[in-house]
């Protein structure tokens, strides 16, 4: 089953890190990303930029209204995810509480994916 | 989950909005900087043993205000009673806490907690010593050290300036449009300030933590109110900025100008974010002077080479700028762009007429001196460096026209009589 592992934390809190502990957070989550590539869990993964840097386009009425910032303003917010390949959700789960050692703070939510569609374009970016 | 970076990081990052939330309802600064520091003590003894709560600011709020509370309940059995209007809000403030807080609480609290420290008759480097140490909460030895003066000196500095604003007054109703909008002004000016401060000397680290601590502050204002566009353009220029950090000095910490920059040192993260925020303002075709400028520094940011840099773009820019801003040193700046294009002549007489306003600014003589230069008028060029030297600001600034009057001296030892024929 694949799984998508969205990442939800305070981004306040994390613009607040140091260098170093930012450093040290990346450092960790790469080795895990490693690990998990080999054993052939780890699909693609990205991380978002702030959600100042989000616009959003309302889709309720004609045309669109275009609104500045993420859809939602909650408190954690979403700052990236991982396509994983997991037995089952136990699997997926375990998967997740290694990002979670490697990265404090925050929220996983775990999510089946339904529709997957591979960057087909000729010479994508791997 | 509870490791102390992980608490240190929760705390930071809550310290504007609660101490803005506590500020709200004690309406006094020190009650509520005291309020803010005990619920942080009693965080970092609670946190590690129970976990982190759900919302880390609504409990600094909640637990801040009940200890404020219980230290002015125990000195008013020896003092006379706190002013009515000290306490007079607080029976209100229960409801809403219990509530979800979100961004919108905080919004009006947060703004009116930076724009305190910019009292006008407050001068910069007080409103700078002021933000830094009451909305970012870094310490007086963190202040001093990047101001380079002594502990004792940098307390007296801020303990005077928060007694001003103490006597000032500011409201404490939600303001309304017009008002809001003058205080984001205000507000935004300071954090340029701040993030100034630390640009201009960023080869000492202590000063450079204080641009990533003006670009905190301008992304959090952003969340607070995401359709600014000049909160947009603010915070898009000192990334832009900021990004090209590395590249700025040598490994001696002497200037290394933005053309001869080693561009692969530019951090490209901080780059593609600025452009982002820079697109985004863009739409909303409310043009001001941060969009403005940050629209420059993308341009810069854009160019892979210093020879592809769009120059007669940054001179339109410029003549903008003029337009919306009019300033001497906005001229200046669009005089190097104009010297690019035409050649340093004009760029020369482009600045002349600047010379009464701008004798006494170190860039003036420092241009002035690279288009005689560059005109071969060394005599003249050599007498700009040495005016530009007496004004320098930083060692860094000295040393870097040095090289110039070096470079000039060594020419002239090798062929004495050309420079006077």
């Amino acid at each position: 089953m694949r799984y998508a592992i969205l990442c939800y934390h305070e981004e306040d809190v994390v613009w607040s890190w140091t260098k170093e502990e930012e450093a040290a957070v990346m450092d960790r989550l790469r080795a895990v990303r490693e690990r998990l590539t080999k054993a052939g869990k780890m699909g693609p993964s990205l991380r978002l930029m702030p959600t100042t840097a989000a616009t959003t386009l309302r889709k309720s009425q004609e045309p669109p209204l275009v609104i500045d910032g993420p859809f939602a303003e909650t408190k954690e917010q979403l700052l990236g995810f991982y396509i994983v390949d997991a037995a089952d959700l136990e699997d997926a789960l375990g998967i997740a509480r290694e990002l979670a050692a490697a990265n404090p703070g925050g929220a996983y939510e775990i999510r089946p994916v339904a529709l997957f569609n591979p960057d087909e374009r000729p010479g994508a970016p791997a | 989950m509870t490791d102390p970076a992980w608490i240190d990081a929760a705390l930071v990052a809550a310290r504007p909005r609660a101490l803005a939330a506590l500020l709200r309802y004690f309406r006094d600064l020190d009650t509520a900087e005291e309020a803010f520091q005990e619920a942080s003590l009693r965080a970092l003894a609670s946190w590690p043993r129970n976990g982190p709560p759900r919302d880390p600011v609504a409990w600094l709020i909640l637990v801040g205000r009940n200890a404020a509370l219980d230290g002015l309940r125990r000195r008013e059995r020896h003092e006379a009673l706190p002013a009515e209007e000290t306490i007079s809000d607080i029976e209100d403030a229960e409801a809403p806490l219990t509530e979800r807080l979100d961004g919108a609480h905080y919004r009006d609290d947060v703004l009116r907690l930076l724009f305190i420290c910019c009292h006008p008759e407050l001068p910069a480097t007080q409103q700078i010593a002021l933000a830094l140490r009451i909305v970012s909460g870094l310490s007086v030895a963190q202040i001093a050290r990047a101001f380079l003066v002594g502990e004792a000196a940098m307390e007296q500095r801020i303990t005077r300036a928060k007694a001003k604003i103490a006597r000032a007054d500011i409201p404490f109703e939600a303001p309304g449009a017009v008002e809001r909008a003058e205080r984001l002004a205000a507000v935004a000016a300071m954090i340029y300030l701040v993030f100034n401060e630390g640009y201009s000397a960023a080869s000492d680290s202590a000063r450079a933590e204080l641009c990533a601590e003006a670009i905190r502050l301008a992304r959090l204002l952003l969340r607070l109110f995401p359709a600014e566009p000049e909160m947009m353009g603010l915070t898009a220029l000192m990334l832009l900025q900021h990004a090209r950090a590395a590249a700025r000095f040598d490994a001696a910490g002497e200037i290394v100008l933005l053309e001869e920059q080693d561009r692969g040192l530019w951090d490209g993260k901080l780059i593609a974010e600025g452009l982002a925020l820079i697109d985004k303002a863009m739409r909303h075709r409310r043009p001001g002077p941060y969009q403005i400028q940050a629209a420059i520094a993308a341009l810069h940011a854009r160019a892979a080479r210093a020879e592809e840099t769009d120059w007669a773009e940054i001179d339109a820019l410029y003549a903008a700028l003029e337009r919306l801003q009019p300033s001497p040193v906005v001229t200046l700046n669009r005089a190097v762009a104009v010297a690019k294009l035409r050649g340093a002549e004009a760029g020369l007489r482009m600045i002349e007429p600047l010379a009464p306003r701008l004798s006494g600014y170190f860039h003036f003589h420092g241009a002035r001196g690279a288009f005689l230069l560059q005109l071969g008028r060394k005599s003249e060029a050599r007498a700009a460096f040495d005016q530009a030297i007496a004004l320098a600001n930083t060692p860094a600034e000295a040393a870097h026209i040095r090289q110039h009057l070096d470079r000039l001296i060594g020419e002239s030892a090798a062929a004495p009589r050309r420079e006077e024929g």
